[in-house]
């Protein structure tokens, strides 16, 4: 019997899953990933906050231990707070429009008798769309002089706008890029939400009176929703605070600044400007934010079933 | 006869309003086609048309791939998003069945360690990352553009969660039947957590496919590029002119996604969404 | 506070399938009736549409003589309770059984969620709710839980909030869809009694499905059979029982079910059948107290193979197989019955005036007979 087998030897314990094997098998099965873990992650994020408390640039033979030099420069480079101060007003824009777009369509489809697929098919597409390509496509579309959007204006009468060449707009301009990607995505999950609100509820609701759509928006779906709100609050948060590849390819921070934010201005500090001291400190900075929207994030999911 | 109560109009005001802002979102992916037919001299008619007046063929589509090496960023593409898909199945299985079946010291410290790392972005590890493999001189190879994905902890997570479920008692019967622990996870187990992996597979096909980031780090030479930051490169040096080549340099490059996408809608959904569902 | 509902050819289909068959029905003020049926017989569909949640093909209802078919669910002065208890589970107890008051009562702004709480000049008004609240909560019980959410709640507890919900506005006609089969069995007994108790109180008309002919019986003053979207039969539990118009009602209504036996082989196991039937084909029916275990004057004898037979305290079932293969089932008093071992024959004796008799199609045959008046239908 293998149960007194490992009694006797006092080896391996019974273990919960009935699994009664040798821990060397596991260790066997783990070792790849932990190695990798180890390389890929772990190791690299120990080095790049090391690397925070150094002036290294690359390619430059000396390195210095410099303490809190580079964050003590932070406070002061312009640059810097204004990327910080981009992507709080970008992430602004960015998460609550995309979660009430999200909220609307979901809620909208959801109440429809035909065409719900087609609909979540329309509104999900832009996920699933490079962004790159897309970035290109709407650089075009708002072109100042040939752009549709600008022509369909003027055929309204309308002046033209060159979003992306206007200090003003250009931030914006990224964040409507951004809520239509993210749009659908949100939408997705609260109709994963809706959907677990019991059919039943809703006759209850009219029984009991409600009757506009606005009263049993407030008092029963949203409500019921509010578990699904604040992880889709989060998400939205932690993707519009990582936003990189439209800043890259459509305004490459400009105009004069205006669209730079933390993670373009670490890139730039770091790949362009090799001064990898002071980029790990910004990394430092960014990975922090993070950490924070990820332990709320989890805070979240712990309490998702609170009803 | 008795018309239901239930009024309609809400139903056409929804219609109406859906329809509306599926134009909206739409009409981006219908300038991207629009434009990738038109004529260069429309191109620059300050005057929105719907169709092209004049009718170009897929002249531009033709000089995406033998001009620019549009075919090249594709398979580049499916070399990196595959290679790590590949690596990614390869290492995480294993250790998440450990984890979801197998009791050993420091499982907790190492599931710990893979919870804190789901919250990690590429760009926190990406300086100590770049400089370890321009060290062993990686810079500007497939190699370096797949490396820091190899791990991915959301698939030690996603597949612990799924393994867990899986009975014991299958598992406990192939090793009667004498199995190794190593048959029974590929031959017995993975099969029948096929939708997850699937999922999953989804999941980081799509996210290493339009990857800019890393790629733009690692990558210098036009050979290996992968499509997203081919597109940034080529739309760089071309320096805008040339929207119609452009465009339909777009909607080569996200034509793969895009028509998986309308395959298994119901897979592509659920794959990308699956961070924010689990 | 009751009212009298009419159901007139009532219809109603799903694409190619009707679910309802020009259902009419009639039920008095203050009367107790339950739609009992078995599954996918439509009688929840009938109350839904009658609630206003779902639209009929065609027919037309009316509350106290007027037409309600065009009034949304809230304005047919009628309340529900659910199988699921539907519940709000964000609310607490006390919240989710003022709801109904609130929505009638109050006006649109000092619905909302924030801002409704500081929207003035409705104190007078919520303190007349919050005294409502309290009055319908102590009628069904859970006066001590207003403050508590449905989650922390029992099966039954729900169900009490659900019942004080529908009660809290005194509405002429309340509409329940099988509320107790979420229920464990003793509980159902309980709350069972209580309904009724209920129904007595308030003198409201009650309009109760269930899948569940006992809970149908037990309750109401008159009970609707329901199947294949008509409603069979609709009369007093005895009636239904004792006169049942068509054999499936005779099936469903009685357990256990009635014994059902061709003519051909009742006059097989005892000539003397020949004279007391039809001549035409028919399905004689007998009810498991009618069959005596001993003989009994005026009784027809027959013999029987015994199959099982089922204590059951003060009384036994016994069951058992004819020659031809018909089942019978026997009701007798446990006292003073010996019985051959299983597989044994045995003889029992069959009333000779055979209570019941249906046709092929199983529509109830009436005869004159003894001096009773021709009837049917």
């Amino acid at each position: 019997m293998p149960a007194d087998l490992t009694q006797s030897s006092g080896m391996v314990r019974p273990v919960r899953m009935g699994a009664i094997m040798s821990p060397w098998i596991a260790y066997c099965l783990a070792t790849p990933a932990i190695l990798l873990l180890a390389l890929t992650v772990i190791g690299p994020i120990i080095v790049m906050i090391a690397l925070s408390f150094t002036n290294y640039e690359f390619g430059s033979l000396g390195i210095q231990w410099t303490g809190l030099e580079n964050y003590r420069q932070l406070l002061d480079d312009r640059t810097f707070k204004r990327a910080l101060w981009n992507t709080f007003a970008y992430v602004a824009m960015v998460a609550p429009a995309s979660v009430l777009l999200g909220l609307f369509l979901a809620v909208l489809i959801d109440g429809l008798r035909h065409g719900q697929r087609f609909y979540r098919l329309v509104f999900f597409l832009p996920v699933t769309a490079t962004v790159v390509a897309m970035a290109m496509v709407w650089k075009y579309l708002l072109h100042g002089t040939i752009g549709p959007f600008n022509l369909l204006l003027q055929s309204l009468g309308l002046p033209s706008l060159d979003i992306f060449g206007n200090r003003d707009l250009a931030l914006a301009g990224l964040a409507a890029i951004n809520i239509w990607s993210l749009a659908g995505f949100n939408m997705v999950l609260f109709a994963a939400g809706l959907t677990g609100v019991p059919e039943d509820i809703y006759d209850a609701a009219a029984m009991d009176g409600m009757e506009s759509s606005l009263d049993r928006f407030l008092n029963v779906t949203l409500p019921l929703l509010g578990p699904t709100m604040l992880f889709v609050v989060v998400t939205s948060t932690i993707t519009a605070f990582k936003v990189f590849d439209t800043v890259a390819v459509i305004t490459r921070g400009g105009p004069r600044g205006s669209t730079d934010i933390l993670l373009y201005t670490t890139y730039l500090e770091g790949f362009s400007y090799f001064r990898m001291g002071s980029a790990a400190a910004m990394t430092v900075v960014f990975l922090t934010i993070m950490m924070i929207f990820a332990w709320i994030q989890a805070r979240v999911l712990d309490h998702k079933v609170h009803y | 006869m008795n018309t239901p109560y239930r009024c309609r109009p809400a139903q056409i005001l929804s219609h109406v309003v859906l329809l509306f802002l599926a134009f909206l979102f739409l009409f981006p992916f219908y300038v991207m086609i629009v434009t990738s037919i038109r004529s260069p001299q429309e191109l620059f008619v300050r005057e929105f048309r719907w169709l092209p007046q004049q009718f170009t063929g897929l002249q531009y589509y033709i000089q995406a791939v033998t001009d620019i090496p549009a075919l090249t960023f594709l398979k580049n593409g499916v070399i990196v998003s595959g290679g790590i898909l590949f690596v990614q199945l390869l290492t995480a299985i294993p250790c998440a069945y450990a984890l979801a079946k197998f009791q050993f010291r420091g499982r907790d410290l190492l599931f710990a360690v893979v919870l804190f790392s789901l919250t990690v972005p590429i760009q926190a590890p990406a300086l100590p990352l770049f400089l370890g493999l321009s060290a062993i001189g990686a810079i500007d190879t497939y190699f370096a553009a797949m490396a820091p994905f190899f791990l991915s902890v959301f698939a030690i997570f996603l597949f612990r969660q799924t393994f867990r479920s899986y009975p014991d008692e299958i598992i406990q019967a192939a090793r009667m039947d004498g199995m190794s622990e190593w048959a029974i996870l590929w031959t017995i187990v993975v099969p029948g957590c096929l939708p997850s992996i699937a999922a999953f597979s989804v999941f980081s096909v799509v996210a290493h496919w339009n990857d800019l980031y890393w790629p733009m780090v690692v990558i210098r030479s036009t050979e290996l590029m992968t499509p997203p930051l081919g597109l940034a490169v080529f739309a760089d040096s071309e320096s805008g002119a040339n929207y119609g080549a452009l465009m339909a340099m777009a909607a080569i490059l996200t034509a793969p996604l895009m028509v998986g996408f309308l395959l298994a809608q119901r897979h592509f959904i659920r794959g990308i969404t699956m961070t924010g569902v689990k | 506070m009751t009212a009298a509902v009419e159901l007139r050819n009532i219809s109603k289909s799903f694409g190619e399938t009707q679910t309802l068959r020009d259902v009419s029905l009639s039920i008095r003020p203050g009367e107790f009736i339950s739609l009992v049926g078995p599954s996918g017989c439509g009688k929840s569909t009938l109350l839904r549409i009658l609630a206003g949640l779902a639209p009929q093909s065609s027919g037309t209802i009316s509350i106290d003589g007027a037409e309600v078919d065009y009034l949304p669910p809230s304005a047919r002065d009628i309340a529900m309770v659910f199988q699921s208890y539907a519940l709000y589970p964000h609310m607490t107890v006390g919240q989710n059984i003022a709801t109904p008051l609130r929505m009638r009562q109050l006006p649109a702004p000092a619905r909302l969620p924030v801002i409704g709480r500081i929207w003035p000049g409705q104190s007078a008004k919520r303190a007349r709710i919050e005294q409502t609240v309290i009055e319908a909560a102590r009628l069904v019980e859970i006066e001590a839980m207003l403050d508590r959410k449905p989650a922390a709640l029992s099966g039954g507890q729900r169900q009490r909030v659900a019942l004080a919900r529908a009660i809290v506005r005194r509405p002429r006609v309340f509409l329940m869809d099988e509320p107790l089969s979420n229920l464990d069995a003793r509980l159902r007994v309980t709350m069972r009694a209580e309904i009724a108790a209920l129904h007595q109180r308030l003198g409201a008309t009650f309009i109760y499905v269930t899948h569940d002919q006992v809970e149908a019986m037990t309750m109401s003053d008159r009970v609707a059979v329901m199947m294949g979207g008509e409603i069979v039969q609709c009369a007093a539990p005895t009636e239904l029982y004792d006169n049942p118009r068509d054999l499936r009602v005779a099936r469903f209504v009685g357990s256990p079910e009635i014994a059902t036996i061709s003519s051909d082989e009742l006059i097989a196991a005892n000539e003397g059948f020949a004279t007391l039937l039809p001549h035409t084909p028919v399905i004689a029916a007998f009810r498991p107290e009618t069959v005596s275990l001993v003989p009994v004057a005026g009784h027809l004898e027959i013999s029987a193979t015994l199959q099982r037979v089922e204590q059951l305290g003060h009384e036994i079932l016994v069951f058992l197989r004819l020659a031809g293969g018909a089942r019978l089932t026997v009701r007798a008093a446990a006292a003073n019955v010996t019985l051959p071992a299983a597989g044994q024959r045995l003889s029992v004796w069959l009333p000779r005036r055979t209570p019941m008799l249906f046709d092929a199609d199983g529509a109830r045959i009436f005869r004159a007979r003894h001096g009773e008046p021709a009837h049917a239908g």
